[in-house]
């Protein structure tokens, strides 16, 4: 049975996109079947975090609507045999995203992958909404800011009452925060919430913290999910926390600021 | 020939039937044994013969309901000495199967024992409302006439609400308004005070109102009067 994972925060600009990339590319690679969707239609983004912006022809509102069936639209990653994108449509808006369609669609890639990931676009309107109904767990993705802790703790109400676990009575959507860049030096100055400081006020496991990395920006816009830089903190954070996900014990690193080459070697 | 059977269109009218209010007198027994009544009865009556010839008696069975009660003999020795038994009242089946026998009428009035509702019973006493997850942004809990427990947070841009004392076993970081009903005993209670609002019985304070002294520590605030006060625990 596949499981769906919804990436959402609430508040834009955090690192949903660049999560569901890199996460779905972590699966993936270690050897599981994933597709990643982007449920921000009208503004569609994960393509071009995916690289394959040009090779879009059909779109997931087009599989709703019945105009093209998901081998149509699903996009094979060039780099990872595992991994496939369904791109959001750019002309449309969220209206086209009904409940029905969207449970359709899960149902019919629920057949024939291990992993779901929707990308859920900002906000706490429809097109989140429909992003998390039918997910069974969700990583929630916050920065160390009052805003985003604040948004991230109404979206977790929210997968708690609007779900469909949530209206059947079933388990409760599993939740895990991703704490996205993070600058220890930053915390220390006391100009960022501390990953102790959000884990108290959100009170839901702790999937990972990536910190604050060039390597992010200049991932994206080579359309690389910045898990694959495996050189780079960040995609080796992302990868630890693929690794907890999938059910491994890993220290959290990066806590603390950058220790130096030889630090780095032979510290713990 | 007008036939007997036939209906008479213009007859007048044969009878009225009308309900009236009528005063009756009412014997009401207190033991079952007619014979010792029926002697009780004959002292009474060797005064005032005349007062108690052809009366209309209705029998009052309340007193002696449920308990075994030779119905027909005591009508029997009232009508000996001329008095008229015309109904019951307040008996119980038993007796009024005899009544009916004995060609007496039940007479129902308002309020009969047996159609007495259930005393209202007390509502059980209200144990609050409890719950067990963090208050997250936006949402709102109203603990209706009790008391409201929360044993995790309450979230910055949570509301709690009660009627009744609020307790939050988490830090306070939302809003929290006790006694909403006007209640001015109600208090907050709470581990870890950092909340937007805090209200008692209408009486509030904001967070930019709330001392530096009371923030950060488990307090309880209560209303002095018209004034909120903030006491640490």
């Amino acid at each position: 049975m596949a499981r769906i994972i919804v990436v959402t925060s609430g508040k834009g600009g955090v690192g949903k996109t660049t999560t569901s990339a890199a996460f779905a590319a972590g699966l993936a690679k270690a050897g599981h079947k994933t597709v990643v969707i982007d449920f921000d239609v009208g503004l569609r983004n994960l393509d071009l975090v995916m690289g394959c912006e040009r090779r879009v022809v059909y779109d997931f509102v087009n599989v709703i609507n019945g105009d093209a069936n998901l081998n149509q639209a699903l996009i094979k990653d060039k780099r990872l045999d595992n991994l496939y994108i369904l791109p959001a449509s750019q002309t449309r808006d969220k209206e086209a995203l009904t409940q029905e369609g969207v449970g359709r669609v899960l149902e019919e890639l629920a057949e024939s992958f291990e992993y779901i990931i929707c990308d859920s676009p900002a906000g706490i309107e429809r097109g989140a909404l429909m992003a998390a109904y039918y997910a069974d767990d969700a990583i929630i993705v916050a920065n160390p800011e009052v805003s985003s802790v604040r948004d991230s703790d109404r979206i977790i109400g929210i997968l708690g009452s609007k779900t469909r676990r949530a209206e059947r009575n079933e388990e409760p959507v599993a939740l895990k925060l991703l704490l996205t860049r993070y600058a220890p030096s930053r915390v220390q100055k006391g100009e960022m919430l501390s990953v102790d400081d959000i884990c108290e006020i959100l009170a839901i496991e702790l999937l990972g913290v990536i910190p604050e990395s060039k390597a992010v920006l200049a991932a994206s816009n080579a359309g690389i999910p910045v898990i694959l830089d495996t050189e780079s903190d960040a995609g080796q954070a992302y990868e630890d926390a693929v690794a907890r996900y999938l059910g491994e014990d890993r220290p959290h690193r990066f806590l603390s600021e950058k220790k130096g080459f030889f630090g780095r070697l032979f510290g713990s | 020939m007008p036939s007997i059977s036939q209906p008479i269109a213009d007859a007048t009218p044969a009878f009225e039937l009308k309900g009236r209010m009528l005063t009756l007198s009412v014997l009401r027994p207190l033991i079952t044994d007619h014979n010792q009544l029926a002697a009780q009865l004959d002292a009474r009556m060797a005064s005032m013969p005349e007062l108690f010839r052809h009366l209309p008696v209705v029998l009052d069975l309340e007193a002696v309901r449920g308990q075994p009660l030779a119905l027909a003999e005591l009508v029997d020795c009232l009508r000996q000495r001329g008095l008229i038994p015309v109904g019951v009242r307040a008996g119980d089946e038993a007796d009024e199967a005899a009544a009916v026998a004995a060609g007496l009428g039940v007479i129902q009035l308002g309020a009969e024992p047996t159609r007495r509702p259930e005393p209202a019973r007390e509502p059980p006493p209200n144990a609050g409302l409890v719950i067990t997850q963090p208050v997250r942004s936006g949402q709102q809990i109203y603990a209706r006439d009790g008391d409201l427990v929360v044993l995790a947070s309450v979230s910055p841009g949570a509301e709690v609400l009660a009627d009744g004392h609020i307790h939050v076993y988490g830090t306070l970081r939302g809003r929290a308004l006790a006694g909403v009903q006007g209640n001015s005993n109600a208090r907050i209670f709470c581990q870890n005070l950092e909340a937007e609002l805090i209200s008692i019985a209408g009486v509030y304070r904001i967070s930019e109102n709330i001392q530096e002294t009371g923030r950060g520590r488990p307090v309880q605030i209560f209303l002095d009067g018209e004034a909120l006060r903030v006491q640490s625990l």
